[in-house]
């Protein structure tokens, strides 16, 4: 009895080891086909982030880019491309008729990503970071796209250019900054700036600033009149979105600072205007605006 | 106690205390400064940190911030007396719901002219608000018998919330920086970092304080019922008239220069109310005093307690006004 048992036992091992080699090789060759087709890059890209289209087109995925953002107008071949709203309302039913096999999303649009996981279409999650994480960005688009090499190229060059600018403003004096991004036209309300963290911040850390709202430790703060006088920054940097500002316009914007005399900047002159739309949008373009901050303050 | 000494006593308590307040405010803030140094004439205006900090940041915030106060305090009292509704506050009839979409839409339209030192905003806020006053007047004065109390009211929620829909749709389609900003002026604010807008609102209050300081009695019977008023011999629709208008006026101009401050309209003149009754000839007076002294303190609290940060001041008087709303709602039920 107990023979026979061992016998069956012995055949019934003989067949589990065959069970499980099959099974092995089924597995393996069930995620090398799926590793595959995750591989094959992505033909039909849909981006609801601005910069993000520019990063895909500047790491030479423009031709698959199928539709953008209706807030996207560069480089200027998104402007023919049909638009699917935008990071508040984006317009799923669209999106999906388009047949995307990548949706680059913004990380706030969680309902639009569970929409896209039921509609099995992958996407691209992405946030805004600081300054290297541009870099990061590229090289993640370059792998998921098929464009390693070219957004490998295009990451070190933008390193190159950002060394470069640091390499410039070694060892100068370096200017207590007061980075202002937005305020009430026409007067000093309501002025907002950067504030110690986050992509500006970086931005004039690299162009050779010192943030002078360092220790508040925000990407963003709204100053007082107050506060402004209180921290006597060496240069005020404004950042305009105009394209152009002519001489009337450029003294339209300073003048209300010359309210506040006793600022070190104020007084000698070192409110500067920074004009010119996509100054301060993360992604290829960042250079620019890095060498016209620190051409401003390091002139 | 006579009347008319109750009247100067208890009106010159509040001055005192009103008085007070506004001396203390601006010697504190975010930064210490040297008093001495802010007044020292010797040392060049262009060198005298101290002084700007005083001058230019403190002094003008708090002066806004009594005006406001003030202001929305008053015509909180008036339309509680004119609608005879204690929850009626100057929001109530739709001024400030036009001033906000006025504003909403010289940030989105990015209206960026300049009139006397005035920029965009405030001026598209007053224009907001006057145009808001005018449909409510044109509503409840199309009936020959006067305004319906009734009617205004109604007028006043339905515009309000026909406005809100309004601010939210230009809302929807702006800009998210410009969203931003106009959210933040809902928000309220008094660094307003000059002497000109305040300047600019002056004459607008002083008309209509004029006009509420010759209504005190006419609203003491308003308060009653219109029928006992008119026994007594007001002139009901002339009354109305004025109460209103000169309310949404001065709430017009408050508004425009300090953004839509909550609360204020509604807890000072029932603070006031506990304090010394219900007589408009006191009610009146010891509010607006009361409400520049605590829009003045509130503003203290928003520039001072998170500070490098700044908390908006319209946060903090709701922060304050809410619980004390219920209170009022839970007493009174």
């Amino acid at each position: 009895m107990i023979k026979i048992l061992t016998t069956k036992n012995t055949k019934l091992t003989k067949y589990t080891k065959y069970i499980k080699v099959f099974f092995v090789c089924f597995v393996y060759f069930v995620s090398f086909v799926v590793a595959l087709s995750a591989q094959a890059p992505p033909k039909r890209i849909i981006s609801l982030v601005p910069n993000v289209t520019e990063i895909l087109f500047a790491i030479g995925a423009g031709p698959q880019v199928v539709a953008v953002s209706t807030y996207d107008v560069e480089p200027p071949e998104v402007r023919s491309l049909p638009t699917v709203g935008a990071l508040i309302d984006p317009d799923t039913e669209r999106i999906i008729s388009l047949r995307p096999d990548l949706v680059v999303t913004y990380g706030s649009q969680a309902d639009l990503q569970a929409q896209l996981t039921r509609a099995s279409i992958p996407f691209f999650d992405y946030r805004h970071g600081g300054l290297d994480h541009i870099m990061v960005t590229m090289r993640a688009l370059g792998a998921r796209t098929g464009h390693v090499d070219q957004a490998e190229k295009v990451a070190r060059g933008l390193q190159a250019g950002i060394d470069a600018v640091k390499n410039r403003v070694a060892g100068k004096p370096r200017p207590r900054t007061l980075l202002v991004f937005g305020r009430e036209p026409g007067s000093l309300r309501n002025v907002y700036a950067s504030a110690g963290r986050g992509f500006l911040h970086d931005m004039l850390v690299v162009a050779g600033g010192e943030d002078v709202l360092n220790d508040v430790d925000k990407e963003s703060a709204q100053v007082s009149t107050e506060m402004i006088l209180a921290r006597k920054p060496d240069v005020i940097l404004e950042l305009n979105s105009a394209s152009r500002l002519n001489e009337a316009d450029l003294k339209a914007v300073v003048d209300p600072w010359m309210t506040l005399s006793s600022v070190p900047a104020v007084r000698n002159k070192r409110v500067i205007i920074l004009n010119g739309p996509g100054l301060t949008v993360p992604g290829p373009r960042v250079l620019d605006g890095i060498q016209k901050m620190a051409d401003a303050l390091h002139p | 106690m006579s009347i008319r000494r109750r009247i100067v006593t208890v009106v010159a308590a509040f001055a005192t205390f009103a008085i007070a307040v506004m001396i203390w405010a601006p010697t504190v803030g975010s930064t210490p400064i040297s008093l001495a140094r802010a007044f020292d004439r010797s040392i060049p205006w262009d060198d005298n940190v101290d002084a700007q900090i005083f001058f230019v940041a403190r002094l003008p915030r708090v002066l806004a911030g009594g005006l406001v106060g003030a202001t929305l305090a008053a015509a909180g009292v008036v339309l509680q007396a004119l609608l005879r509704n204690p929850l009626a506050t100057p929001f109530t009839l739709g001024v400030s719901a036009g001033a906000s979409l006025g504003a909403m839409l010289a940030v989105t339209m990015r209206l960026e002219m300049t009139v006397l030192g005035i920029t965009s905003i405030p001026l598209a806020s007053f224009a907001g608000s006057l145009v808001a006053t005018a449909i409510v007047y044109a509503l409840a004065s199309s009936q020959r018998r006067g305004l319906s109390t009734n009617v205004l009211l109604l007028a006043g929620v339905t515009l309000n919330a026909f406005f809100s829909a309004l601010i939210l749709f230009v809302q929807y389609l702006a800009d998210f920086a410009e969203a931003l900003r106009a959210i933040r002026w809902m928000m309220g604010g008094l660094d307003v970092g000059s002497y000109f807008p305040i300047v600019a609102a002056l004459p607008f209050v002083l008309i209509s304080f004029v006009a509420f300081a010759m209504m005190t009695r006419t609203l003491n019977l308003l308060s009653v019922g219109t029928e006992a008023a008119a026994a007594r011999g007001v002139e009901i629709v002339r009354a109305q008239r004025l109460a209103f208008m000169s309310a949404s006026l001065a709430t017009g101009a408050a508004v425009s220069l300090g953004g839509p401050i909550g609360f204020i309209g509604i807890i000072v003149p029932h603070l006031v109310r506990l304090i010394v009754g219900s007589d408009h000839r006191i009610v009146l007076p010891a509010s607006a005093l009361f409400g520049a002294a605590f829009l003045v303190l509130c503003d203290l609290a928003a520039r001072t307690l998170m500070s490098p940060i700044e908390i908006p001041v319209g946060v903090v008087t709701a922060l304050i006004g809410g619980p004390f709303f219920l209170w009022l709602l839970v007493k009174r039920s």
